[in-house]
This record gives structure tokens, sequence and C-alpha cells, in this order.
């Protein structure tokens, strides 16, 4: 299985993951080495591990940084920004840095306190203010392509997310493309969503990228961690049950047969010829041939 | 001695000559949810611990 690519030496891992995240950006026509793109950056391990990726895959790849000014007991924001700049000049990469509460006059847990969204955690106003900044600085500054570091197991437990409240306007949108708008939104890729999150560690570590360890104080309890616990301790006992789940829906979704009403009228039906129950079998149904199956051998064991 | 598993501030003392991933499970750890390290390396699920060994276990899932 997959798993066994984290027991490859430390150098052929260190090549395997650029070399497959190449293989993706193809696969899903992400983007070429003529595009100019920007990488959300968060100081994390995923993010900064993309950042690391497309640079020495040759792509033009500059980072954005936006301070959300968290503090949370632990310095958050400050540290995490301190590793984003870090990892940039020791690279000798461009990071553009955006401080929300100077640009807007608060930071994001007091503009959360105050516009009253969200029940008690800023993490509705926070994601709608990263979205509306990395669009605003993708479309100021010119480029063709915004990345982020979602890896499988983040894709993962959104979907799970959205499956289990079947929320079909989410299911239609989710995938390792989102095509820019009309109206001159970026294009948006997760060039790592095929990457286990355990897979993404291990580079991070190997590859030596310092990165903030510490989870953001807000994200506590979030629902998407306990959707991964879940999936990991199905992952567990299944081995490839996180990339399956992920990789057949991308499928169903491509193929329009997600959704069963539209599958059930594709489907013929015709009645059994000897039971009279509807089946889409060519001849007799399922059940009638496995009782003639089981018949015939019974008679032949005779 | 044993072998003593560090997760953040947890310790977890296990029987030496077990797999890695026995021991973790043994410890209600989901495997898929840690990368293990030894001496700053990273070792595998089927590592067999040796009396004496510290693994230190790194939390992988991150979000919010
Ligand atoms: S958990 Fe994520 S979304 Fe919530 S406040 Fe922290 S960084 Fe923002
Ligand atoms: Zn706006
Ligand atoms: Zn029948």
């Amino acid at each position: 299985m997959r798993q066994h690519k984290l027991a490859l030496c430390k150098e052929h891992y260190l090549e395997w993951i650029p070399e497959q995240t190449e293989r993706f950006i193809k696969k899903y026509e992400m983007f070429t080495r003529e595009e100019k793109i920007l990488v959300a950056v968060s100081g994390g391990k995923d993010s900064l591990s993309l950042w690391d990726i497309l640079v020495r895959l040759g792509y033009q790849a500059d980072g954005l940084y936006l301070g959300l000014g968290i503090d949370g007991g632990i310095n958050y924001s400050n540290e995490s920004r301190r590793l984003a700049e870090k990892f940039a000049k020791e690279n000798n990469l461009k990071l553009h840095v955006v401080d929300i509460e100077k640009e807007y006059g608060q930071p994001i847990p007091v503009m959360a306190q105050i516009s009253h969204r969200g029940y008690g955690k800023p993490c509705a106003v926070c994601g709608l203010a990263k979205r509306h900044e990395m669009n605003r600085i993708a479309r100021d500054l010119g480029y063709d392509v915004l990345a982020t570091g979602h890896n499988l197991d983040d894709e993962a437990a959104v979907l799970f997310g959205n499956t289990l409240n079947w929320v079909s306007e989410y299911l239609l949108r989710q995938g390792p493309v989102l095509p820019a708008s009309a109206d001159g939104l970026a294009r948006k890729v997760k060039p790592l969503c095929r990457f286990y999150e355990r897979e993404m560690t291990a580079y991070a570590i190997a590859r030596g990228i310092e990165y903030i360890y510490e989870e953001c104080p807000f994200a506590e309890g979030s629902q998407s961690i306990l959707y991964k616990e879940t999936l990991n301790q199905l992952e567990t006992v299944r081995p490839g049950a996180k990339l399956i789940f992920y990789l057949n829906f991308l499928e169903a979704r491509k193929s329009g047969n997600l959704f069963i009403e539209k599958n059930m009228e594709m489907q013929k039906m015709h009645p059994c010829p000897k039971c009279g129950q509807p089946t889409s079998a060519p001849d007799f149904c399922s059940f009638c041939r496995m009782i003639e199956k089981m018949k015939a051998e019974i008679t032949s064991s005779d | 001695m044993a072998v003593k598993l560090i997760l953040r501030d947890k310790e977890y003392e296990v029987r030496p000559g077990m797999a890695l991933v026995d021991a973790l499970k043994k410890n209600n750890i989901v495997p898929e949810s840690v990368i293990a390290t030894r001496d700053g390396e990273m070792i595998t699920d089927d590592e067999i611990l040796r009396d004496g060994d510290v693994v230190k276990l790194i939390a992988v899932i991150s979000g919010g």
C-alpha cells in the first residue's frame, strides 16, 4: 500500500513527493511553468512544503502570508509569520505579507466579536477574510493561480462533512481545481490533494522545514479535526480508505453518476422472468440466479 | 529499562520487542495520526522497539 512509501529511504522519499506532485499538476491541468503562482503560506507544514516543492520543480511561485492577529497565549500569528519569513529568506523567495489589523483596523478575533458572526469562534470570519484577501492580492498583483496546501486528509474531511449534510452545492465545487471566474477571481488549485497528511508531515521533517507545530488555538475541538480523527481510525483498519473516498467521489461526479435520481432514470429495469421483481441484470435477478446456482451445486455434488 | 513513547506532554511506557504499530495501538494512539522519530530519524510502523528507545511522536493532524 501507499504507506510503504514512508519506508523509502530519505533521499528517494524527497524525490518521490515532487515527482508525484508534478504528475498531479499535469493530470488536473493546474498550471504551467509560464504562469505566475501565488502560494498561500500559513507557516504550517503543508503550505511551506508546497512552496518548497513548487520551487524545486521550477515553477514561478511567490508566497502570501496573512497576519490574522491571533495570539491565544502561544503568540500564534507572530510565530507563524516568523517561520514563513524565515523560510522565504533562507530560500531567497518573495513573500507578500498582509496584516489584517493594519489593513482593516482590527485583528480577526475582534472582528468576529464585533460582527457577531460564527457563534463565539472566529473561524467563519477568519475563513471569509482569508478567501477575500487571497483573491484580492492575486488579482491586484496579477497572479494567474492561487495555490493552497490542502492535503488528502483536509479534502477527505471536508468531503465527509459535506456528505454527512448532503450539501450538494459544495459537493459540486470541491476538487483539485476551481477554474478562474469570469469576473476576475484567480484559478484555485490544490497540488497536494492526493498526499496523506502523514506523508506531508514526513516530507516537512525530512526536508528540515521549520514549521509551526502548535495549532491555531481556535482549531481545538473543531469539526474538521473530529472528522480527521474519525477517518484516521477507519484508515487504520482499512488502509487506503481516505484515498478511495476522495478519488471515487471525483470520479463519480465527473461521470455524472453522483446523484441518485439521475442514476435511477438511466438504468433500464425489467421484471425478472422467474420472480417478477424489477432487476437491471440481463436475465434473472441476482437473487434468483444465486438460488439457481446453489441448486445446481447441490445436485452436482450429490 | 523499557521503551518510552512521548506525544506532546504525555509519556507512555511499553515493553521492548514490540513493533511500533502495536505499541501505538496498545496505548490507543491512532498510528495514522502520528509520525514517529527516534534520535531525530523517522521510523516506520513495523520497526521493532528496543530496550531504552525513546520514541518521539509528532502529531500530524492540523486544521480548523
Ligand atoms: S482555526 Fe483556522 S479558521 Fe479558525 S481562527 Fe484559527 S486559523 Fe482561522
Ligand atoms: Zn470584497
Ligand atoms: Zn427473480
